[in-house]
């Protein structure tokens, strides 16, 4: 069982900022408050919320067990990197466009930002880090530096953990919308690779050499 | 997001006496849309009943020669199963066309019925919107609508219903079975489920308190050539403009289900009696009392075009 470990910021520091930011903008600062109620509850102030609205939840996380109480309001993305501090997995729009949230749950990728970390009781988790480390890179890891499949990097680690699913996918047969016959085995096409790698967004546009970072691991696979 | 107490159900008909009995309550599987609109605050549940542990995540044959898909069964999965890909190629081909990798690897089978409009205004808390706040009026009739419904909508309301999967069940004549709190089971056909909007579109579905889908029944096989064809502004993670799922027989008899231009798939089973005659008898009789707005009216064009499409490479 891992320790909780928080970040050097405190509900204090927060406030300040936010309330500076709101004071910038002419907004009143109690205004900016109440209109964005904090979904993350740090551990500290779990005890002061009623038991209904709480879960307690236990799940690995890249082999390694978890057990934490949580708002029920707290996504699983907010859980890896607010409570775990597993901040590999990025938050992009928080809304399931981006993709930059990706991570395996049970062997399928999924955006963590549109889930619950209460909803996922027994579950195995994987993240960026459970991939590969900087001294034992994942293959998908590896080609994406070899093939530079970046430019700011933000999206980065969502899109290795979808371009790693996806060869999986299509090596399991799973069909997509560019898949022409639904009867026989699927190739590893430039298309399908595209299509299965649209709900990743990279706004640096470094699609082009993704699709050749994922082509170079298809190539090692085969 | 506001806070809301959360209930994991042991089996349907907890979890429907669970949400009947609080006031403010959703069922919550895959996710996917309701804790997008939960962080917007656009959905406000004080209760959340957690229907992920009811095991009704598996694909049976039925006595009649059918399927029986579990409510819980993954978009990902109902899309990869043999028999769906051998046997009912558009509800395979109209899962694959919706949403990303991630998403139908989360999104479950009854969830994606009961997702709710993209329609912009709904999501935009600071407009008027009857089906998000109801009596407060319709910013979409007058304003920004190229996506919004021709046929089917109300002065009150002309959202569209954003479902790909929901229209290939519908060609394919689904049914759903659901469970009420007094364990009551009943099954409703697609076309039943959805209510059109009149004077309140925040009534979506002929759902009662509390009732839940458990499971959605696909007839034996009709064969035919079955296609989903959809057109968007991208290829690829973007709603319908116009879409059609078809299954035409080799007489050039068949069936027809759009979706993208109604707050339901829409199908009308005399207008399909016209499909040896070709596309555009068929959408002279479906989309006669179609009632669109300056910014959509291209849709009852295309739609007789993608249908014609769609006939051609059916090879009608």
């Amino acid at each position: 069982m891992s320790k909780e470990k928080m970040f050097e910021i405190n509900r204090r520091d927060l406030m300040i900022v936010g309330a500076a930011t709101a004071a910038s903008t002419g907004l009143p600062a109690t205004a900016y408050a109440e209109a964005t109620p904090e979904a993350v509850v740090k551990p500290d102030d779990l005890a002061s919320l009623d038991d209904t609205l709480k879960s307690t939840v236990s799940f690995t996380v890249n082999g390694e067990k978890h057990e934490l109480s949580v708002d029920n309001r707290t996504t699983l993305l907010d859980a890896l990197r607010e409570r775990m501090q597993l901040t590999g997995t990025k938050k992009g729009c928080d809304h399931g466009q981006c993709g930059a949230c990706t991570i395996t749950v049970n062997g399928r990728r999924i955006n963590s930002c549109l889930t619950l970390a209460a909803l996922h009781d027994g579950d195995e988790i994987v993240t960026i880090e459970g991939l590969g480390q900087p001294d034992n890179l994942h293959p998908m890891q590896a080609a994406f530096i070899e093939h530079d499949g970046y430019q700011c990097g933000y999206c980065t680690p969502g899109q290795i953990c979808s371009a790693k699913e996806t060869l999986e996918e299509i090596k399991a047969g799973i069909p997509s919308n560019v898949t022409k016959d639904l009867s026989g085995p699927i190739e590893a096409t430039d298309d399908e690779i595209r299509e299965r790698m649209s709900g990743n967004i990279c706004r640096c546009g470094a699609y082009s050499n993704i699709l050749a970072a994922i082509n170079d691991v298809k190539g090692q696979n085969a | 997001m506001r806070a809301f107490s959360l209930e994991r159900a042991s089996d349907p008909q907890q979890a429907a006496k669970s949400a009947a009995s609080h006031e403010n309550s959703k069922f919550i599987a895959g996710g996917t849309n309701l804790i997008d609109l939960m962080k917007l605050e656009i959905e406000t549940p004080t209760h959340l009943v957690d229907v992920t542990q009811l095991g009704l995540d598996k694909i049976e044959e039925t006595d009649e020669g059918g399927l029986r898909i579990g409510t819980l069964v993954s978009n990902t999965d109902l899309a990869a199963d043999d028999r769906v890909r051998r046997d009912y190629p558009v509800l395979t081909r109209a899962l694959v066309a919706g949403a990303t990798g991630q998403l139908r690897n989360k999104a479950t089978t009854g969830g994606n019925f009961l997702q709710r409009t993209r329609c912009p205004y709904f999501y935009d808390t600071n407009m008027p919107c009857n089906k998000r706040n109801p009596g407060s009026g319709c910013a979409a009739i007058g304003g920004y609508s190229r996506q919004l419904a021709v046929i089917g909508g109300s002065d009150h309301c002309i959202a569209t219903h954003p479902s790909d999967m929901a229209v290939a069940m519908r060609v394919l004549d689904a049914e759903l079975e659901t469970v009420d709190p007094d364990g009551k089971t009943r099954s409703i056909a697609v076309d039943d489920l959805y209510r059109l909007p009149g004077d309140t579109p925040e009534k979506e579905t002929n759902l009662k308190p509390g009732e839940v889908i458990t499971a959605v029944t696909l007839p034996k096989p009709v064969g035919g050539k079955q296609i989903y064809y959809k057109v968007r502004d991208r290829s690829s993670y973007a709603f319908a403009l116009v879409s059609v799922a078809a299954i035409v027989q080799p007489d050039g008899t068949g069936r027809v289900a759009l979706g993208g231009v109604a707050p339901k798939p829409w199908r009308d089973e005399e207008a399909e009696k016209a499909l040896p005659q070709g596309a555009g008898a068929v959408m002279d009789t479906l989309l006669a009392d179609a009632n669109p707005t300056d910014d959509n009216e291209f849709k009852v064009p295309l739609a007789k075009r993608t249908l014609a499409a769609v006939l051609q490479e059916a090879g009608n």
